[in-house]
């Protein structure tokens, strides 16, 4: 599979995702969690529910096996501790490699991005080995970026909105590609001064830097985290492909005011930045 | 798939509208909730019903039950307080100076109308004297108090205490970093004994320049984190304040909180108090060598190096209904609600009777203590009573929607994201609104679409978003009786406008 090919949103189907069972693992919310991103899996299950699909969730705590049978694998930000620590108990247990050659999907956040990668910088220097399944490598980017975020997703899906709160900055390899191009904010921030470049997508191996959380800010992008794990939930369970394709819409009340106002305000803060450069 | 009828809630009906909605249908329109019976069944790591309380683990977490009684030399505590004569040192003169021109600045900027001025004066006052604190304190025996929550509440059930015996310097509106405890040792300079809350990032240096010969220290939890205030780097830097410390110094420390007792374990004195945890999700990692922590009946323990709980002579009742000192349990009659105020008043309890006073003395002035610098009051406007509450983190907003559960009020919920606040509030995700689906509850605040959102997702029936909370008391039924819980800066202007007038 090369990077691009699960980047359309698919088209197939038209508009029934039909009566799958989704098995959502979320790894280690206690340990990657600090910025509300356990929300990201409340998102998914409450949008999945609302289409009728079955729910499996698994919360699996540090020190505790995760299924083998996941199709979608979710991993928040966190601090540097608790980055460390998550990954290496998943380099260990390599369950999330052997998901992801079966084709489970991977949803990862900020400090989560960085495990997903080659190997990432924590703070005083020290390069911890990620565990490979994106082609990025993090190192410490000064100053720390911190606030809003709009993006343009290379998919077509709306706009990315979210807020960032990182010190690293996220370079991509060939292997992978971005998931979206940065409209105002850092995102992942590689090269000297930014390469204007947001997550990453290699495969169904999916990461942003945006919180929010950003599937609560995002629901479109949800529902396609949705249709990757019901691909990935048709394929382990050998079905006939009933449970592929778009999910029905779904309205989801306050979230287009919240987009509307968050959006505003990002673009302000990127007037005002822009003109304070331009005075300097 | 067709959408499920009720999941759609109309979203952009003017206040009046939702109100008119609010008073015809109560709960009729039922939450969103998942019905049940089709869940998987449970089996191997699947949890099959999604609770996400059950992920955070800090909505309700047993408390363990026996709590050991195991001596420690340091931990009983009665030092008796020598009375002493209120010493009447004069000042340097940079010193009279330096309160005379924060005390006028202050006033000015309460003429102004730019609030109560104990920061700007007290910054004004350790400008003419950076001395001012350790001269203020020279002759005092100050307790500084610090914590993520509670810090407040904590204080002024001490103050309270202190002052049966003498007069007592407090900080009483909370303004905790050096110019707020300047100003307040500046007001009260014949006191012998002072209490003041302090910032948990300003504590190593606040309680260095006053001498606090008693540190209590509470919980760090997530606050703030776009200010990058990690919780392990707090609980670092009271650590190497600790190290510092000569047995001069009493620290007073809750042994339920991880971080707390990282911190506290480096100082030569300490008394530990169980005085709780609820919000875990802070400390899931041991702070010794970073390895998951467990949990065991006993409170907590690190399964790789041994760092565990210390034992205590002061604790909680597993119900938070009494709390039991060396001398056998007593228990306290606070006006204030919830298991957490317990928690705070069995720390002020050990703290107080360290400084002499007596349990019967020291509870008895915590059950004076009815609201603390405008949280709990019962305020009024538009001829509705509304309970003042503040949530300004997952920790102590988890602990607010305790306090409403079984209160029959109209729920309004006010979120801002100032600088303050911390800019950005996703940690309202990390609050388990679930276990509150189906409860009706209006939403403001400039972030209320956030809040609307979360609570939305948790299946709480939004009757009604307005940028302004007092709408909600406006609109909400004649006799309808509200408890709204707002974070940090929503909470200063409620308070502002429903009770400093
Ligand atoms: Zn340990």
């Amino acid at each position: 599979m090369t990077a691009g090919e699960l980047a359309q949103p698919s088209t197939a189907g038209g508009g029934d995702a039909g009566s799958g069972v989704v098995g959502i693992v979320h790894l280690y919310p206690t340990l990657m969690g600090t910025y509300g991103d356990g929300g990201n899996v409340l998102v998914l299950a409450r949008r999945a529910r609302a289409r009728g699909l079955d729910v499996r969730l698994a919360v699996v705590g540090p020190g505790e096996p995760a299924p083998e049978d996941g199709d979608l694998y979710v991993l928040g930000g966190g601090e540097d501790a608790s980055q460390v620590a998550a990954a290496r108990e998943l380099r260990a247990s390599g369950v999330l490699a052997r998901a992801v050659e079966r084709g489970a999907a991977v949803f990862a956040v900020c400090a989560g991005l960085q495990v997903l990668g080659r190997d990432f910088e924590v703070s005083g220097g020290a390069v911890e080995p990620g565990l490979g399944l994106l082609d990025a490598t993090t190192r410490r980017r000064e100053p720390r970026a911190v606030g809003e975020v709009l993006a343009e997703p290379v998919n077509g899906l709306p706009l990315l909105t979210g807020y960032e709160n990182h010190g690293g900055g996220t370079e991509l390899g060939p292997a992978a590609r971005a998931l979206a191009r940065v409209v105002a904010g850092v995102g992942n921030g590689g090269g000297a001064s930014g390469d204007g470049l947001e997550g990453a997508i290699q495969g169904r191996v999916v990461a942003t830097y945006l919180h929010g959380p950003v599937l609560a800010r995002n629901p479109e992008f949800a529902d396609w985290l949705l249709e990757l794990a019901l691909l990935a939930a048709t394929e382990r369970t050998g079905a006939d492909g009933a449970g592929c394709g778009r999910l029905a819409p779904l309205d989801t009340p306050f979230v287009a005011e919240l987009r509307a106002e968050r959006e505003a305000y990002a673009r302000s803060g990127k007037l005002s930045a822009e003109s304070a450069r331009t005075r300097r | 798939m067709p959408v499920r009828a009720g999941v759609t809630i109309p979203t952009l009906l003017s206040p009046e509208r939702r109100s008119v909605e609010f008073r015809a249908r109560a709960a009729a329109l039922g939450p969103v909730r998942e019905s049940g019976g089709a869940e998987a069944p449970h089996h191997g790591p699947w949890s099959g019903v999604f609770r996400f309380c059950e992920v955070i683990g800090a909505v309700d977490s047993p408390r363990s039950a026996a709590r050991g009684r195991t001596s420690s030399a340091l931990a009983a505590g009665a030092r008796p307080w020598q009375a002493r004569g209120v010493p009447d040192q004069t000042l340097p003169l940079r010193s009279r100076t330096a309160i005379a021109a924060g005390r006028a600045v202050a006033a000015a900027s309460r003429a102004l109308g730019r609030g109560r001025g104990q920061v700007i004066g007290g910054r004004v006052m350790l400008r003419v004297d950076p001395q001012l604190l350790a001269r203020l304190a020279a002759g005092m025996e100050v307790t500084a108090v610090s914590a993520t929550n509670g810090k407040s509440t904590t204080t002024r059930m001490i103050a309270e205490a202190l002052a049966t015996r003498a007069p007592v310097a407090h900080n009483r509106t909370g303004a905790n970093m050096a110019p707020g405890v300047a100003t307040a040792l500046a007001e009260s300079r014949a006191a012998p004994f002072a209490a003041i809350e302090v910032d948990e990032a300003h504590l190593p240096a606040v309680a260095a320049a006053t001498h606090a010969s008693q540190l209590v220290l509470m919980n760090l939890t997530r606050d703030q984190l776009d200010r990058g205030s990690e919780v392990k780097m707090l609980a670092d830097r009271w650590r190497r304040m600790a190290e510092t410390l000569t047995p001069a110094t009493e620290v007073v420390a809750n042994a339920d909180d991880p971080m707390v007792v990282w911190a506290a374990a480096a100082a030569p004195r300490v008394t530990w108090v169980g005085c709780g945890q609820w919000w875990t999700l802070d400390s899931a990692l041991c702070p010794r060598c970073g390895a998951p922590l467990a949990r065991p009946a006993s409170g907590w323990a690190c399964p790789a190096c041994g760092f565990a709980r210390p034992e205590t002579l002061w604790f909680i009742s597993h119900d938070a209904d009494r709390i039991v000192t060396p001398a056998g349990p007593v228990t306290p009659r606070l006006v204030l609600p919830g298991r957490f105020n317990v928690g705070n008043a069995a720390i002020a309890l050990a703290a107080v009777n360290a400084r002499g006073i007596s349990l019967d003395a020291a509870l008895e002035a915590f059950s004076q203590v009815s609201d603390v610098d405008g949280r709990y009051v019962r305020a009024s406007a538009h001829g509705r009573e509304a309970r003042l509450l503040l949530g300004k983190n997952p920790a102590s907003w988890t602990e607010m929607m305790g306090v409403v559960s079984d209160s029959a009020a109209l729920l309004v919920t006010v979120l801002n994201a100032r600088g303050a606040d911390g800019r950005d509030p996703s940690w309202i995700w990390d609050v388990g609104f679930e276990e509150w689906a189906g409860r009706p509850v209006w939403v403001a605040g400039e972030r209320r679409f956030d809040l609307a959102v979360r609570l939305d997702t948790a299946g709480l029936d939004v009757v009604g978003v307005s940028a302004d909370p007092l709408a909600a008391l406006e609109l909400a039924a004649p006799d309808q009786a509200l408890d709204v819980v707002a974070n940090y800066t929503a909470f200063q202007e409620l308070r502002a406008r429903l009770v400093s007038k």
